[in-house]
């Protein structure tokens, strides 16, 4: 919470902790009303004077929602390529290096998980594609790291880079930003879409308008029906993820506040914490696992022609 | 602001019910199909963790937003 420059409260530390570390432009008109509104000004004054009109890092949720559409979130960028990069480079050079003889511990995990995922996606994908197994091990495992970044302590790393570098805000898991798990549903969807014209061709187009009633007369209400269930699957996909995600780091948080409680206090939330982490290796394997299964089961959907 | 309190409640007690019997009807049916077919076993018990996931989503969701609700919109 310091940083911000006011004092440490609940609501406060829970929200620093749900900021996140935004880079963009902001408004002249934010300033504007600002310097309008003297009470906000006064508030400002002591800690932080916004900077209007260039392109700055903002400090705090206002901020950041008056930058608008052309903001990002660096943290999570950040954490996200840095963990898919990780994903890269270990699985890389353990496929470099893997050979007939005896193998070592590192070896083997790769090998059980690319197993485990080609199997999955033997039972589940009944088309023929050499890009869907690729693709479902990438997201299974980058999701699973990205959401195993909710198993570091809330504040490890951003008080970390606080003392370090002065970073005011920081949000590790990238998988508890709804632009990155809404980003990866939308390039799902994206596929879902190309495989669906490539394979189906105008099929397509008839199962989008002649299925459940198969008469023309219902074009409208098929299409409805069909449409919203087709934009449904990519949303549900990526707040499902999110969701949980958010709803995991949440609990994560209000458990760290206990620690502010008093030192009698501390046991039993270093209990709590130890306790939901152990739960939470469950949910990160499993919405990662989800993800995949889902991620599959849409894209077999669109190679199934009727 | 009782409200939010009120909505907290709501949304957390009635999604942990209707989760709960999902899942009780999820792990019931997976008892009684392995229980048929024991050599289904493995394959059955991989397709109630994805759907027990798909259930599970639901109430952490709701307990997430209603913590988000309580301790930060109220408090």
């Amino acid at each position: 919470m310091a940083g911000s420059g006011s004092e440490l409260t609940v609501a406060g530390y829970i929200k620093h902790h749900l900021t996140n570390l935004t880079f963009g432009k902001l408004p002249e008109e934010y300033c504007e009303n600002l310097s309008h509104n003297a009470v906000a000004l006064a508030d400002h004054a002591d800690a932080h004077v916004p900077k209007c009109g260039e392109w700055t890092i903002a400090h705090g949720g206002e901020e950041a929602a008056a930058m608008g559409f052309n903001a990002i979130h660096l943290d999570s960028m950040f954490w996200s390529l840095t963990l898919g990069v990780i994903f890269c480079w270990i699985f890389a050079r353990v496929a470099k290096k893997a050979s007939s003889d005896t193998p070592s511990g590192l070896i083997n995990f790769v090998e059980m998980v690319v197993e485990f995922v080609d199997g999955t996606v033997r039972d589940t994908f009944h088309g023929r594609n050499p890009l869907i197994a690729p693709l479902a091990l990438t997201i299974f495992v980058w999701v699973f790291l990205m959401n195993f970044m909710d198993l570091i302590p809330v504040d490890a790393i951003p008080e970390a880079l606080l003392l370090a570098f002065g970073i005011p805000y920081q949000k590790v898991v990238p998988s508890t930003d709804p632009n990155i798990t809404m980003g990866m549903a939308l390039g799902v969807f994206a596929l879902m879409v190309y495989y669906s014209i490539k394979v189906k061709g105008f099929g397509f187009v008839k199962e989008l308008t002649l299925v459940p009633f198969n008469h023309p007369a219902f074009i409208p209400l098929n299409f409805t029906i069909e449409f919203v269930g087709f934009l449904a699957k990519p949303f549900s996909l990526g707040l499902r993820l999110f969701g949980n995600m958010y709803a995991g780091e949440m609990v994560f948080i209000l458990i760290a506040v206990i620690f502010s409680a008093g030192v009698a206090w501390m046991v039993p939330a270093g209990l709590l914490q130890i306790g939901w982490a152990i739960f939470h290796i469950l949910v990160i394997t499993l919405q990662a696992f989800i993800f995949m299964v889902l991620t599959i089961v849409y894209l077999s959907m669109a190679h199934e022609d009727h | 602001m009782e409200l939010v309190y009120i909505a907290a409640a709501i949304m957390t007690g009635l999604g942990g019910l209707g989760a709960a019997i999902g899942v009780g009807l999820l792990g019931g049916k997976l008892l009684e199909s392995s229980a048929r077919q024991p050599e289904l076993g493995p394959k059955l018990q991989v397709s109630f963790f994805l759907a027990a996931g798909l259930v599970d989503a639901i109430p952490i969701i709701g307990v997430g937003i209603s913590m988000y609700l309580i301790f930060v919109v109220a408090g």
